[in-house]
Formats: structure tokens, sequence, C-alpha cells
């Protein structure tokens, strides 16, 4: 998607002859923008107008309703002389005869500069606080611009959250898209504070800011994260944009985007490390279901339309790196999926964009691991070229891969001894079981303020992986046995010996 | 350049759907500039003189009353040397001088040749003056780079007398060489050609698929084999490594030139290609891999259009490398954003869906793609054969394989490498299905594998095969009654099996050594795997226990034959000594 050029109208447009202008006051046609008072159909946040002329796809529209609001639209189509308008704040209100319509003959921007931080804005971009207004540095289409994958610089660089279950087996580094996938009750909002909170690259002190966009979201829920920003000093790094549940539904399908040309002037112009945060994604499919059914489109599985991949992509794709620039955008975005369910459309098609997740998992929160993360199906694919030597430790691949393997395997213990009694398990069987709970319960459980460093988060899981035989590490280079394996075992026959 | 009343003016804009009145002079499938932006369009319907164009980059700010330039062609590539090394974007545009020309964000109406214009190709003729040509003969090389000879061809349908024939230096728009024709035009030929997109490059004849094509991978070449010249495809939910199981193909597949298309993937994993393929070095020749891959990059948030149009874009400079007789393999991740992008302008010209909202003639479009695949007796009178092997990756949304891309592509190649994520989770890598894939060029084949390296590989790759569908039954009893149930020789066969996956099957894309495993290396591996089986099932027999024989010390030697080296693979034949004698004196032990 591309910004427009704004158009300069110096000259009146000509008027069709079947267009009735605003006959009320003459100030109202400033440099030669027309009124239309055309509307001939509205359905749900859709209007229909007619006999315009030179009205552009996408451009902004503002409705003037007779009690004097005044909304925002977006072209969606234009056929001839007629044009498809999407009303942010909802039609309700919107009398055909009354209504004025103006084609502003742009797109939607919003103004950037550095004082975006510390400031609260609505889903739009308009200043929510009580404070003046913004002074822009510049003005930015909020559909940016597809970064070339030939200017992009590969994400590598290793983020220490601090949380075990990321840094040891899900890492996260700079540029990188990971979702948090979870549920309604889950505490998906604490990890993400958390990671807010705790995120640091090692021996770097560098500029960081915190882009925050809420779709749908709860009062409440968007007060948790202002409380947690302000408590740690956070706040006045961060950009937030809050379109609450209160909020018209429809602003919310611009909201991530105003957020993400927020968050690329300060990566890329301003050189900041800008963690992007967006929630509730499931909220802005919802939004982008009911334009879409609203414009009576084939829908497609649960009806959402067939275009939400291409839809969501447009979003998650606008973070990342880029050569030359020394900020970056790195996001995580979480989604509640509907009945706990990964195969629904929307962690579906956010799944195949983003690089990897992380997922929370009801029966580990009822078990009271916090936090809950189910290891086996999250995932970080950007993982392996930001750990190893230099980045985190030389042994950071093997361990991690073996403790998945011994995860799963323990796993699987868990779930036939539920059927056949631990009785009929092997020995070895039984000591991955053990393994596996205690691999839960110390290295995937830990505190919302526990501040784990990388050493102590891959010295845990060796110290877990002594618990099984040298031979099942199979996973891991020998050089590494040695090092860390054999040593971990010794000093932990130590300890013993010497309590 | 064009006719006034040539030119078009647009009626309606809806995304990337753009109808235009005034058309009546365009064909189906040309290409059209759309605005005084020069959007890059390409007409998928026609009606009376209204003409339906499907914009290839994105239409924000365009509307009713604004031209459309018509170009009288077809959307086309160029084809020439400059090819090899380049990334594009889906109608062939070099992103890197778009990056360049314009910085790291792309914006629209950039045109850009694909071919530099400016750069001399050293010119080395094969043909001589005089010489009496046919169409695909090949006049001359260039060396393109360390790795591709780049074969200058007669272009389709040009055929006659070689009058005068270059030496040296040109560009691709220099005339290399004056043909004659039969009926006495003189005919340039330059190093560049042009071919539509849309339509297949011509071949003399066809051949089914008889040589392997090895990928290093264990599980493919293994038990799944794709021929030279086949069609693979590989579904799989979102995280069990369709894109990863793509690119070790395009860095081990033993494939002269390589053509990567990203369609509608990630950004960032075109840019891992792009970083990570010229450090690679190819295991022949020692050279960077990217000497021999051309890349196309239409990534999701690129324009949607576009997608569509980056599949062909893609097979046809394949096709192209193939007529100069070489073995091309192409990767193309993912068809289903390609299948979606043809939803979505179906959906907008508001056509009548097949299944899902696709349109009708979705599988007819994704057979017509992977026919174009094939092992070839290429046009040219020398008689060279030339190989295009296509693997599509499929993203079924949750992973659900009645999806009617999945489907339609099941239908037509002879390949399939299932993806199962319970896999993925437990980190076994590549998380291919070794009970539910198939290939249907495991025997034809059979022949070159034996050829390679004889007949036991694939005697145990039979075996192993064998024990793998016996565990599945075995595994059901233990669910049932546990693993009590089992005797000893079944036991045994439940830790062989273990063995196969975890030793043999499974292999680490991003472990250095690992990552590639020659057919020699992997039958060594297998041999091994299968000898302890081998041998501990006689000692049982002759009355040793189940748990020495698993505690032996040699297994741990099995499970790390994976990390030696090519040039160190005759040791593995070592560890089925050591084998022999630790069962051995397990034997003595038993007998006293």
């Amino acid at each position: 998607m591309t910004p427009h050029n704004t158009r300069t109208r110096n000259t009146p447009r000509s008027t069709p002859l079947n267009a009735k202008k605003a006959s009320v006051k003459g100030s109202r046609k400033l440099q030669g923008i027309i009124d239309y008072q055309t509307i001939s159909s509205v359905s749900g946040p859709l209007l229909l107008v007619e006999g315009v002329d030179g009205v552009k796809y996408e451009e902004l529209v503002e409705i003037f309703l007779p009690s004097g609001e005044r909304r925002r639209g977006r072209v969606l189509e234009v056929d001839k002389d007629k044009a498809l308008i999407q009303i942010f704040e909802g039609s309700s209100g919107i009398e055909i005869g009354q209504t004025r319509v103006r084609f502003l003959g742009k797109g939607i921007t919003i103004g950037v500069s550095e004082e975006l931080l510390g400031r609260v804005f609505d889903g739009l971009g308009r200043p929510r606080d009580d404070s003046l207004p913004l002074i822009p540095e510049e003005f930015r289409d909020i559909n940016g611009l597809p970064i070339n994958p030939f200017a992009r610089a590969y994400p590598n660089e290793f983020i220490q959250t601090g949380i075990s279950c990321i840094d040891g087996l899900n890492t996260l580094v700079r540029g990188q898209k990971l979702p948090l996938f979870s549920g309604s009750g889950l505490p998906h909002n604490r990890m993400a504070a958390q990671i807010a909170r705790q995120a640091k690259v090692l021996g770097a002190e560098e500029e960081f800011a915190v882009v925050f966009g809420a779709m749908g979201i709860t009062f409440e829920e968007a007060q948790f994260f202002i409380d947690d920003f302000r408590r740690t000093g956070a706040l006045e790094r961060a950009v937030l944009f809050l379109n609450l549940a209160d909020d018209p539904a429809i602003e919310r399908i611009a909201t991530p985007r105003v957020a993400f040309t927020a968050a690329e002037y300060l990566a890329f112009t301003r050189n900041y490390h800008v963690l992007v945060i967006l929630t509730d994604l499931t909220n802005y499919c919802e939004a982008l279901r009911e334009i879409s059914a609203a414009r009576k489109e084939i829908p497609g599985r649960r009806g959402y339309p067939g275009y939400l991949y291409t839809d969501l992509a447009s979003i998650y794709e606008r973070s990342g790196r880029i050569k030359g620039s020394e900020g970056s955008i790195t996001l995580i975005p979480i989604l509640t999926m509907p009945e706990d369910d990964k195969t629904h459309p929307i962690p579906d098609l956010t799944g195949y964009i983003t690089e990897g997740q992380i997922i929370l998992s009801r029966s580990l929160h009822n078990k009271n691991v916090s936090p809950p993360v189910d290891v086996l199906p999250s995932l970080s694919r950007l993982k392996d070229k930001g750990i190893g030597k230099g980045k985190t430790r030389e042994d950071h691949a093997d361990s991690f891969n073996q403790l998945y393997a011994a995860y799963a395997r323990g796993k699987e213990a868990q779930e036939l001894a539920v059927i056949l009694g631990e009785a009929a398990l092997t020995d070895i069987d039984k000591k991955f079981m053990s393994f596996a709970e205690a691999f839960e319960a110390r290295y995937v459980s830990q505190g919302e303020y526990e501040d784990r460093t990388i050493e102590e988060t891959l010295d845990l899981g060796w110290e877990l992986l002594t618990m099984l035989p040298r031979a099942e590490m199979k996973r891991v280079r020998d050089e590494y046995l040695e090092k860390y394996y054999d040593k971990t075992a010794a000093k932990l026959k130590k300890e013993e010996e010497n309590a | 350049m064009n006719r006034t009343e040539d030119i078009g003016r647009i009626l309606k804009v809806s995304g990337p759907l753009v109808v235009a009145e005034g058309m009546g002079t365009s064909r189906m499938y040309d290409v059209v500039k759309v605005s005084e932006k020069r959007l890059v369009g390409e007409i998928i319907g026609i009606e009376g003189d209204k003409a339906s164009i499907q914009v290839y980059e994105d239409t924000g700010g365009i509307g009713p009353g604004e031209p459309v330039y018509p170009t009288h062609e077809p959307l086309s590539v160029e084809l020439g040397p400059g090819l090899v090394e380049a990334i594009y974007d889906g109608i062939q545009r070099p992103l890197s001088d778009i990056a360049a020309k314009t910085g790291s964000f792309i914006t629209r109406g950039i045109e850009i040749p694909a071919l530099p214009r400016d750069k001399k190709w050293n010119f080395v003729p094969q043909a001589k003056k005089g010489q009496k040509v046919t169409a695909g003969d090949i006049l001359g090389t260039v060396a393109e780079t360390a790795l591709i000879e780049h074969r200058i061809m007669v272009p389709p349908g040009i055929e006659g007398e070689i009058v005068e024939i270059g030496k040296g230096s040109f560009t691709v728009e220099d005339t290399v060489a004056v043909i004659k024709t039969a009926d006495g035009k003189k005919v340039n030929i330059i190093m560049m050609q042009r071919w539509p997109v849309r339509k297949p490059r011509p071949y003399k004849r066809k051949y089914a698929p008889h040589e392997i094509l090895t990928t290093g991978q264990r599980i493919i070449d293994t038990f799944y084999p794709l021929g030279k010249g086949g069609t693979a495809c590989v579904p799989g939910p979102f995280g069990s490594g369709k894109t990863v199981i793509q690119h070790q193909l395009a860095k081990w597949a033993d494939a002269e030139v390589i053509v990567y298309v990203g369609c509608g993937e990630r950004g960032n994993e075109m840019t891992d290609v792009l970083i990570e393929f010229p450090e690679l070095k190819d295991p022949k020749s020692g050279e960077p891999m990217m000497k021999r891959t051309v890349l196309i990059a239409n990534t999701s948030n690129m324009p949607v259009a576009a997608r569509e149009a980056s599949v062909y874009t893609g097979v046809t400079i394949a096709e192209y490398f193939r007529d100069m007789g070489y073995s091309v393999a192409l990767m193309a991740d993912s068809t289903s954003r390609w299948a979606e992008a043809m939803r979505e302008i179906s959906g907008r010209l508001e056509e009548m869906p097949g299944e899902e909202g696709y349109p009708a003639y979705l599988s007819a479009r994704i057979a017509e793609f992977y026919e174009r695949a094939g092992l070839v007796e290429c046009i040219g009178s020398d008689d060279r054969r030339g190989a295009l092997s296509v693997i599509g990756a499929v993203s079924p949304p949750g992973g659900d394989l009645s999806d009617p891309v999945v489907q339609a592509t099941l239908r037509v190649v002879k390949v399939f490498w299932s993806l199962e994520d319970t896999l993925a989770y437990a980190r076994h890598f590549p998380a291919i299905s070794w009970l539910r894939s198939y290939s249907l060029y495991t025997d034809s084949v059979a022949e070159s594998v034996r050829e390679a390296i004889g007949d036991k590989f694939l005697a145990d790759s039979k075996e192993a095969m064998r024990l793998l569908q016996e565990e599945d039954e075995l595994k059901e009893i233990v669910r049932l009654i546990g693993l009590d149930a089992l005797s000893p020789k079944e036991r045994l066969i439940m830790e062989a099996t273990r063995s196969i996956r975890e030793d043999f099957l499974h292999q680490n894309a991003f472990h250095e050594i690992d990552t590639y495993a020659s057919l020699q290396k992997q039958a060594k591996m297998l041999s091994a795997v299968l000898k302890y089986y081998r041998e501990a099932q006689k000692a049982l027999d002759a009355g040793a226990s189940l748990d020495d024989l698993l505690n032996l010390k040699v297994r741990e030697k099995i499970v790390r034959a994976r990390y030696m080296r090519e040039a160190d693979r005759e040791k593995i034949a070592e560890i089925e000594e050591e084998i022999v004698s630790e069962i051995a004196s397990l034997k003595k032990e038993v007998s006293q």
C-alpha cells in the first residue's frame, strides 16, 4: 500500500450535473473541495455516494452529520461516479438527505515526530490525553510501503527477555515478529508486560521505545499496561494508540497501521529499537470480517474474508530490520484463540506469517505453571541465527534440541502412564516422565518479576538434563557433553555429598 | 508511443482490480500501464471494449477517468546472461536495482530492465559461419558465473544459416550473430530473448524421470526420492518446517540451476537466502551456492496480483535453463499464496466460486503449472536433454489436507512429503511422516541408485521401511496393553525403529555436517543401524538378554555417525565391526 501524493486542487472540480452540491455556506467550498450530499444507501459501516467525480481508491473521506458531528472514512471501491465508503465511527445517525461527504484527496495520514513518545492517542492517531496536539515533523500515510526484501537485514541479535522458556527455547531476536497465542482468561498481558519490562540486548545500552496498539480491549486491560509502563518508567518511552472496547469497531482497522507508522518513523528515521505490542488481533480480524460481510463478499473460513492472510501480512511484515539503519521493529502481537483452537483462521494465518509463536496453555495455567507456555508447539523460527557462541553460549543449540526431545518423550510417557498406570513404564520412561515434571515446575515456571540471565537459563537446562542418562543425550555434541553435562553432573553430585 | 485512440479510461477501482473502457485494441493477457503513475497491469478479462485488469502494484490513489496505456504485449520475462545471482520481484524487476533507486521501501511505477543493459559479457562462439542452425541450437557460451555456463541459443521460431557470428564482449542487446532464414531474411540474434510467462517454452520430447535427484536429506533420498524432472509437494501446517525443507533442497539438491520462488511468504526468509547462499559452498565445486541460483521474491506484503505472476515468472526462467540442457530445480514457497491471489482476483471479478471460494479453474491452473516440469529432449539439433524438477510447498489452513489446493496438487504431483506437526513439536526434523508420505519415483529411479551405490542400500531401505510399519502396529499394542505385552524380539524391533528414526531419519539442517549426507554416507549409516538390529536379533536367539543388548556401548557410536564428515564416511563401516565384536563377546558371556 502506498501513500498518495496530496493532490493540489487549485481549480474546482467540474461538477457533475446530477451531483447536488452542498448548498449551505460557500465557505465549505475551500480550495476546490466539494461536499456531496448524494448518499444513496447506508448499510452497516458502509456508505454509497453517487455522482462523485475524481474520487480515488483508498482516499480519506470526512462525513459531516447534521448534528455537527464529524466522522472519518475511507474509499473502498470506486465505480464510475459511485464511491463506496467505509466509515470508521460507524453509520448510526447518518441521514441520507442531510449528511455531507467530503473527499480529502489524500490517504489517511498521521503526523510523526519524536514528540510521539510519552503520548496517548486514539485508534486513528488523534490525541487522547488532554494535552496539546502533536506538532508533526512530517505526515505519513498509515499504509506504509513494503520493505524491499533486498534491503532487509537479517534479524540475529539476541534479546534477553529473562523468561527461560523464551530465551532458552524460543529465543527472540531483534526485528522478529513473535505472537502470543492465548485464550481468554490466560495471563498473556502479564507475560507481554514482563517482556516489555525485561527485554534487553546484552552488552548494549541503546535507545528503545515501545509502541502499544490496543484494539477493542477493555479499559482495565489497557490500564494494566499503562500502569505497568508508568511504574517501570517505560511510559515516557512509549507511544500508546488505544481503541478500547467501547470505541468504534471499524476504527480498529486503522489502529495497527497507525501504530506501525509511528514505529517505522521511530525505528528507521530516529534509530530507536522499537518493541511493538498489538493486542488483541482477534478484535481486529472481527472488524475486518464486519466490513467484508457488509460488502457481501464471498466469505472464507468461519466467515473471515479470503484476503485475511494478505491483510495481516501487510501489518506484520512491517516489522524487521533494514540495512544501513540502526533501529529495528520487533513485534509481539497478542491474540486470543477462540475456544483455544490453534486451527482457527486468526491464529492459523498469523502463524503462517510470523516467525514462530508462543502458545499459552490452559492446562498448564491450571497447574499453576506461570507463565503457562506450552513449550512443544511454541517455536521461534529465527532462534538459530541469534544463538550460539558470541551471542548466547556455544552449547545453546544442542541443549535446547535435547531439552525439547527429552520433554517430548517425557510427555509421551506421561500420556502412557495415564492410560496404563505408571507401573507399566520402563525405567527409562519413568526417568523421562519425572524429567518432564521437573522441567515444567522449574524451567517453564518462574515468577512474574524473576529476570533470569541467559547463563542461568542454560545452566538450569543442563541441571535438569542430568536427571537423564548420558547415553540419551543424542542431540548433543561430545565436546559439550564433557564440558557441560559431565561438569554439571559432577557439581550436583558434590553438592549432594556436602549436603 | 501510443496513439491517443488506443488509450483507455478507468471506470472502476476495487483493490488490485481495475476496469477500463476504450480497450478495444488490446488482447487477453496483454500488459497495460495504469494511470500516469504507469502501474503495471495485465488484462484478465475482456467484455466489449471494457477490460478487467489485475494490477501488479498498489492501486491506492487511482480513480475513474485516469488513463490506461496499452503495450500490446503479453507479460514476458527477459532471458539471457545476468539472470543467475539476481533477485527479482514477481514481475521480474530486479530488487537490488530498485533498492539502489528508491531506497529500502518499494515505491510504485518503477521501470527497470530485468537484465543489466550496460554489462558486457564475453561471448565465445560455438557455431561457425555458414553452419545451418535451427531453433535451440547453441551459438556460443558466456561464462556467467563460476558454476553456470550460459548457453546462447537460437530463439524459438528461427532457422537458417549463420552468415555472421561475433566473438568477444557484448551487452545483451548487441547482435552476436546474424542468421539468414530460408526466405532470405537476415535476422540479428542478440543474447537476450523475451518469452511470455504463461506460455510453456517448447521442447522436442518428454521422458519419464529415471534418475534420482539427490538432496542430501536422508528421509527423502532413502524413502521418498524425487526423480530429475519430477514433481513433488510439501504440505504442512505452520511451523512444520516447509520452508526449511525448501531451503535445504535449494542448497543441496543435485541440480545445476536453482530457481527459488518466494511467493507471498516472509521477507526475512528471502533475506536469509540472500545472506546464506553466497556463504555456502557447493559440495562438488566448492563455489558459493548463489552462483547457481535465481531468486524471485514476492513477499506477503508486496502486491497480491504479482504473487500470481511470480510462479509463472519463475517457471519460465527455469525452462530457459532447462533448454540449455541443464538439470534445473524450481522451489515454489508457497503455492497456497498463489492460489489465494487467484481467489482474491476471482472474487473481485465476481466469478462464481468453486470450493472454499477458490475459482473453478484452480485445479486446472495447478495442473498446468506442474506439467511444465519434466525431463525433456531440448529443441536444437544436438539431442541434449534438460530436466526441470518442481517442488511446491502448500500451506493448508489448519494443516487440513482436505484443503482444495492440497487436493488439486496431490492429483498432479508424484511425490508427497507429508509434514506432521506432532513430529515438529518433538523437534523431529525434517518432520516428514515416514508412514503417510509417498513417492511414485521409487521404482523408476532405483536403477540410477543401484548404479551409484549398489543393491544393498535399496534392500536396506526396504527393510527399514518394513520395520517402521511394524513399529506402527506394535505401538498400537503398547498403547492398549503396555510394553510388557511385547516379546523381547518385538521390543528389539521397537528399539531398532527408534534408532532408525532418531539416528537416521532425524537430520539437523542447522548443523554444519549433519545438514547434508551423500548417498554413500546415507547407505553406510543405514547399514550400521540395521546391522545392530540383525546382530542383536541373532544374539537374542542365542539367549542374550535384551537389556544387555540395549546397553551396548557401540550404540552411542551409531548415534554419532551423523556427525562424521563426508571425508571420514568410510569409518562408519568400522562401527559395524564393533557391533559384531561387542555382540560376540556378549554371546560368549551367555554361553559361559
